[in-house]
């Protein structure tokens, strides 16, 4: 189907009349990031995005694409697996305590996510294998995904801290979408070459009353999908990656990564995957009322590892040497897959621009596998 | 700490070279403060009340630094009174903006500022309360954050740990869904050697962090510093930026001063 603006307009509005809180990118504080999306002016018409190592920049684009930039700092785990979240809240009643609110058992928003990327819905069936898989789901996670529309969107360009291709989940879509869309631009203005992936996305799409798209349509737009394929210059090397790394836990790489690692946690907060939360008490003055609340943990801090007597990751290299491992060697043996989708996000956002591909190949003794041309 | 179930803890606020406004953060807290003086005695606050109820004291908290004769001579009494010793704020538990001092002759500034330096008699260095005394728990901030204040107070009086993380502030900094500012628009920012505590205030607003909370568990200055040059830092402006309301401490001190040898 060939949408143009005022289709995806009404599908947005479509679905936020059916209850859904539409969240997407919008700009803000010189970054495009995740939020509520009441239309298409909240879009990020007409900017994009350029990553390196430590940094980010919002720039303007020539034309008015409303999705031609690659991912911003936050993923969608900030909807799923909130930063903070009270559990539940305990007044003493005489001598009862009474439990006051319970936040699994809050009805959650309906989500609809409107703009993720194939890396991205890898990351959500990552966090869906942790999350819900095996006997212990986690309730708040599923009553906040359950119901969640995606509507995908086809990655045009790529940066050079991506390297999806290497771990095989991008750039091109590949399921775990309702709807997908990629966006041709033509001139300053743009259309959209939508597929459902769902029955419910079938629906909405049909809904909109929009034509069938050409196979000039959907020709344009697998070539807009290559393009960003062909930009990708950072790789991987993930033959034997998962053994070599658990068999060099003492490799000076990992010492000299200490020295520029600043142990600021970051990389875990910004990661699609990261799941570690905290569990933290509180009483009040009264000391009648106390709660209960979850927060972002990270392997990085000290108090993540305390058990009595002390951290049993005390150093910087002992907690970046966990961090990677297990993002890219012993989230196998735990979860059956890597922990890494390959999104870049802990190479941009990461103060100290340490690059997890360079580091694991070096730790390896792999030979630097990323293009020449990401240097320039 | 265990206190006696039929009398309230008596607190008590002790004043030493400070602004005041560690103190006031307690004043401030207007919706707890009725709480707080139900469930303690307020012993000993002048900046609050002129009643003074005698020692000894079950909490005391102490702003400000050592920077006399006489307060070195005090804070040996205060701690004498005190069965459990807070320190809050910069100044008491890493010596204060006053610190700077450290760094020069204090003798001459005094000969230059006051009319008569023969009445002033001050000590060469202003450093923080535990370098004189035992201290139970140290407070940061300039000034301190009103809920670490509280927190501190409700685990005491309950007797449990304290929720006072000591981790960077980029944590507080992320789950408040900041962008970063060093990353996205290279201002520089010391959160990730900084302690969490404000909430991460000031890149909330576009600032970066100015290290008000001193150094984290574990701070990487040395990284931090060099990231600093790659954002077109001069030698001059880092050193700057780590000498303020916690330049004395070691890590900061030293960041400082690698900076000032560059
Ligand atoms: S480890 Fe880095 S590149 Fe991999 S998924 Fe996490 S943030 Fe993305
Ligand atoms: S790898 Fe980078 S983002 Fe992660 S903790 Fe170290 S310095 Fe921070
Ligand atoms: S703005 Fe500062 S405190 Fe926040 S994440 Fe970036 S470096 Fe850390």
């Amino acid at each position: 189907m060939r949408l143009e603006a005022k289709e995806l307009a009404s599908l947005i509005e479509t679905l936020r009349r059916d209850g859904y809180e539409v969240v997407g990118p919008t700009v803000r504080d010189g970054a495009i990031v995740y939020d509520a999306i009441e239309g298409l002016e909240d879009l990020p018409r007409g900017w994009t995005d350029e990553h390196a190592p430590g940094r980010y920049r919002l720039l303007r684009r020539p034309d008015n694409a409303l999705f031609g930039y690659v991912v911003g700092p936050q993923s969608w785990k900030r909807f799923l697996l909130p930063p903070r979240v009270r559990l539940f809240s305990v007044r003493r009643n005489g001598d009862q305590p009474e439990i006051i609110a319970d936040a699994s058992a809050e009805p959650p928003p309906k989500y609809a996510f409107l703009g993720a990327r194939a890396c991205e819905l890898a990351a959500l069936a990552v966090q869906d294998r942790v999350l819900l898989g095996g006997p212990y789901a986690d309730p708040i996670y599923r009553n906040r995904r359950q119901d969640v529309f995606v509507i995908a969107v086809q990655c045009t360009q790529a940066a050079p801290t991506c390297f999806c291709s290497s771990m095989g989940t991008g750039p091109k879509l590949s399921g775990g979408y309702d709807i997908a869309l990629t966006e041709v631009v033509e001139g300053a203005e743009s259309w959209f070459v939508a597929h459902a992936g769902t029955e419910a996305g079938a629906a909405r799409l049909a809904a909109l009353g929009a034509p069938e798209a050409s196979p000039q349509d959907v020709a344009r737009a697998e070539e807009a999908a290559r393009r960003a394929e062909s930009m990708i210059t950072r790789r991987l090397n993930t033959a034997g990656l998962r053994e070599r790394l658990a068999e060099n836990f003492e490799h000076p790489q990992w010492d000299d990564v200490a020295r520029r690692c600043l142990a600021c946690a970051n990389c875990t907060l910004v990661c699609p995957t990261c799941f570690c939360v905290t569990v933290e008490d509180t009483s009040d003055v009264t000391g009648s009322h106390a709660e209960r609340w979850r927060l972002w943990d990270s392997c990085f801090t000290q108090s993540f590892s305390y058990i009595h007597g002390g951290p049993v990751r005390a150093s910087i290299k002992a907690r970046y040497r966990q961090w990677l491992t297990h993002k890219l060697s012993s989230w196998h043996d735990q979860f059956g897959t890597s922990g890494c989708v390959g999104c870049g996000r802990c190479i941009t956002w990461c103060p100290a621009a340490i690059e997890i591909t360079t580091e694991a190949e070096a730790v390896c003794g792999f030979p630097p596998s990323s293009l020449r041309s990401e240097q320039a | 700490m265990n206190f006696n179930a039929r009398r309230k803890p008596k607190l008590a606020v002790f004043k030493f070279a400070s602004c005041d406004g560690c103190q006031l953060t307690l004043l401030d807290a207007e919706d707890e403060l009725l709480a707080v003086a139900e469930a303690v005695e307020i012993a000993y606050f002048p900046e609050a009340s002129r009643a003074v109820i005698k020692g000894p004291y079950d909490i005391g908290l102490v702003e400000g630094s050592i920077t006399t004769h006489h307060d070195a001579e005090r804070i040996q009494q205060v701690r004498r009174q005190c069965r459990t010793l807070v320190t809050i704020g910069a100044c008491a538990t890493a010596g204060g903006i006053q610190a700077l001092r450290n760094w020069q002759d204090s003798a001459e500034f005094v000969r230059h500022i006051y009319p008569s330096p023969d009445f002033i008699h001050t000590l060469k260095m202003s450093t923080p309360i535990a370098e004189h005394v035992p201290v139970d728990f140290e407070l940061r901030g300039c000034p301190i954050s009103k809920s670490q204040l509280l927190e501190l107070i409700s685990a005491l009086l309950a007797g449990r740990k304290p929720n006072i993380p000591t981790y960077s502030v980029c944590l507080e900094c992320k789950r408040r869904l900041n962008v970063c500012v060093a990353v996205a628009q290279g201002i520089p920012c010391l959160g990730p050697v900084t302690q969490a505590g404000c909430g991460a205030i000031c890149p909330a607003y576009g600032r970066g962090c100015y290290g008000c909370f001193g150094p984290m568990e574990t701070p990487n200055t040395e990284s931090l510093r060099a990231q600093l040059h790659v954002l077109g830092q001069t030698s001059q402006e880092i050193s700057r930026a780590f000498r303020s309301f916690n330049a004395w401490t070691w890590h900061f001190r030293h960041a400082s001063d690698e900076e000032e040898r560059a």
